[in-house]
């Protein structure tokens, strides 16, 4: 129905037409629910509808809800309501910044697509799926790293015992944190003055007893993104020990891999059996020890997975040397909106610990200013020695 | 003369010259009796729309001003407990009844109104300003939309408190975190901009009517200038005004007279180190001597 303007001798009326301008602005992607439609038909009766610029302006102000619906909207009401009765391709500029991002979005679908299939373990031309995806394809070629590694021989089950320990450590740090900051926050709140006045009702109004008000324990979430690219490999070993005990220590943490391409590994990791995780997570991390693409994957999280998952109370860990084959500013831009949701963003680099370290890797110089916390990390002892630095985050 | 125009021009009457798109977002939700959500920069004039409105209405600016861990004992309401005590000291030495005495004192008049409860229960309806709604928690916002769409609080102890009026509510949001999508399908949006040449040297007129024509353009011109370099923190409307200020009371009639009153009059517009950096007193002497 929106593909085509409708022409004025089969016209419905207009509440039928303002119907189909509401379904031309859903299939580009703005966020409108089913009153929508009725309040933009209730603008136009306190607007002069005629004048196209009023119904203009009034239908913006109530269909639009971000800075960027509000710059796209002219075209899309050009499209609808005055191309005269042409196709909508023909009537749209091709090139408008929302038509780009819709189709950005549409190829990460695509690539998210392919590791559905892939996470299903009984089929195993899910790895086929992934070689076929043209972007993977193109890189592996590019870093010319075809090996294939299983993950079982990198990681052992001890190392994941030890893992879940540091994990369910780092996540208590996290929660702790949050909770005393909040009570420091609350200017001498600590005292349940409701529950003491009416309490005291029974004392004669001599409040014996004191209530104190506890502010609710809200664990934070923690989200890592692992490089698995070549230059990591070495640090893959506890990394990967790590991400599977975070899973099976914490039920809210989420865990994603990283070379060329983002894959989500959280539900692969929490099978019951530890082994049996990296397994699965063998036949995802295909392009494991590859080239490593860290501005594409963090932006792939930013715009995609960050928006349903990523609030204020969450944690992204990042896990990476900072070598990236892709310009910095895109790594930038990728932490910068991840930020914008209110979370806290660490970077942990094993190469930190090295002495005269600098940050000189594009990628990693880029993304100093967004980090909360910029710290070494190359063993699980490491890992574990963050607890009290999380801790004054 | 549109309704909506009409309304933009009593707002210029009160000094503040609203952009067409902002004049008609704002009759929209007047007339649909909607809340208005502002975005923009800091220093557009998100807040100033809401102050306006109210002179113009001849009503109450009610204000929530939003901050982290904004909690409802400050935005809706707290129980007095001080007077609560005393009260039940009072009452237990005249020997009344704890039916009575808690009757009492969980009655509206130890009832402490905060902004949101207060904006409900005027006879005419206020303007209720909530300001930076991005700076308050998730969980304020979830709690905001919820009010915003019944116009009712319930208090435990008092039961469901019914909106006398509804009042006209505008929030504005810096960017600082996104806002959730159930807030902006709620709301009537527009996104205030940095303003045009023309439109600022119209605020400019409006607010300091004492400076020359000539010497006007050439603040607005240099400011305009300045807002393309790159800032940190560009200057916002608020700013040009203080730049104005400055300049005017140094008794200056030309940007160009003297680059040591430009030197010092500069800090109000660049208020971090690195732009004072960026934009040193050669190339403001410069971008001065263009705005002309």
């Amino acid at each position: 129905m929106s593909r085509v303007t409708r022409f004025a001798a089969r016209d419905t009326g207009p509440a039928a037409r303002m119907a189909g301008f509401m379904a031309h602005l859903r299939s580009h992607g703005l966020n409108l629910g089913v009153g929508a439609c009725e309040d933009a038909l209730a603008a136009l009766t306190c607007v002069e509808a005629a004048r196209p610029e009023d119904a203009r302006r009034a239908l913006r102000a109530v269909c639009a809800g971000t800075q960027e619906e509000a710059a796209g909207f002219d075209a899309l009401f050009d499209a609808y309501w005055m191309s005269g009765g042409r196709v909508r391709e023909k009537a749209v500029p091709t090139k408008t910044p929302k038509r780009e991002q819709r189709s950005s979005e549409f190829s990460d679908q695509g690539a998210s697509g392919g590791e559905g299939k892939a996470e299903s373990p009984e089929t195993d031309p899910g790895a086929e799926a992934m070689e076929m995806d043209g972007e993977g394809r193109l890189v592996a070629s590019r870093a010319a790293n075809l090996m294939k590694k299983d993950l079982r021989d990198i990681v052992s089950a001890s190392d994941i015992r030890a893992a879940e320990k540091v994990a369910a450590r780092l996540g208590a740090a996290l929660r702790d944190r949050r909770s005393r900051r909040r009570k420091a926050a609350a200017k001498g709140q600590g005292m349940d003055f409701r529950r003491v006045v009416r309490r005291s009702l029974a004392t004669g109004g001599e409040p014996l007893r004191l209530y104190r008000k506890t502010r609710p324990d809200r664990p934070m979430k923690i989200v890592a993104l692992v490089d698995v690219s070549g230059s990591m490999t070495v640090y893959a070993r506890p990394f990967l020990a790590f991400l599977a005990g975070l899973m099976r220590a914490d039920p809210n943490a989420d865990a994603y891999l990283f070379h060329t391409r983002l894959v989500r590994i959280a539900a692969a990791l929490r099978d019951e059996d530890p082994m049996r995780a990296l397994n699965r997570l063998t036949l995802l991390a295909d392009g494991f020890g590859g080239g490593s693409k860290i501005g594409a994957a963090l932006e792939q999280f930013a715009k995609g997975h960050a928006r349903g998952s990523v609030d204020g109370r969450t944690v992204v860990m990042v896990l990476s040397d900072g070598y990236d084959t892709e310009p910095a500013s895109r790594t930038a831009a990728a932490l910068e909106r991840v930020k914008k949701r209110g979370a806290k963003v660490i970077w942990l680099n094993p190469l930190k610990g090295w002495r005269d370290y600098a940050p000189v890797a594009g990628a990693m110089a880029a993304a100093l200013p967004h980090l909360d916390m910029f710290a070494p990390a190359a063993t699980l002892e490491d890992l574990a020695g963050l607890a009290p630095a999380l801790e004054g985050l | 003369m549109t309704a909506w125009s009409t309304l933009q021009a009593d707002m210029a009457n009160e000094g503040y010259v609203a952009s067409d798109d902002l004049a008609m977002a704002l009759h929209i939700a007047l007339s649909l009796g909607r809340p208005l959500l502002l975005e923009g920069a800091a220093g557009v004039g998100k807040t100033e729309v809401a102050r306006v409105l109210s002179a113009l209405r001849r009503t109450d600016l009610i204000r929530l001003q939003c901050y982290e861990g904004l909690d409802a004992a400050h935005a809706i309401y707290e129980w007095n407990y001080q007077r609560q005590l005393l009260a039940i000291r009072a009452s237990a030495e005249q020997g009344e009844t704890g039916r009575v005495v808690e009757s009492r004192i969980f009655s509206e008049e130890y009832l402490l109104e905060r902004p949101l409860l207060r904006a409900i229960r005027q006879k005419v309806p206020p303007v209720l300003l909530i300001d930076e709604i991005d700076r308050a928690d998730e969980e304020f916002e979830a709690y905001l939309l919820e009010v915003l769409s019944d116009f009712q609080i319930t208090v435990p102890e008092l039961g469901t408190i019914q909106a006398v009026s509804r009042p006209i509510v505008i929030l504005t949001a810096n960017g600082t975190r996104d806002l959730s999508d159930a807030l902006r399908r709620r709301c009537i949006y527009t996104y205030v901009d940095y303003p045009e040449r023309a439109a600022e040297l119209a605020i400019l007129n409006a607010r300091c009517p004492a400076i020359e024509d000539r010497l006007s353009a050439q603040i607005v011109g240099f400011v305009q200038a300045i807002r393309r370099e790159e800032l940190e923190k560009t200057p916002g409307i608020a700013e040009m005004l203080d730049f104005a200020a400055a300049v005017s009371g140094l008794g200056i009639a030309d940007l160009n007279e003297d680059p040591a009153v430009l030197g010092a009059t500069l800090a109000t517009l660049l208020k971090t180190r690195a732009d004072r950096d960026a934009v040193p007193l050669e190339v403001a002497q410069r971008l001065a001597g263009k705005a002309a």
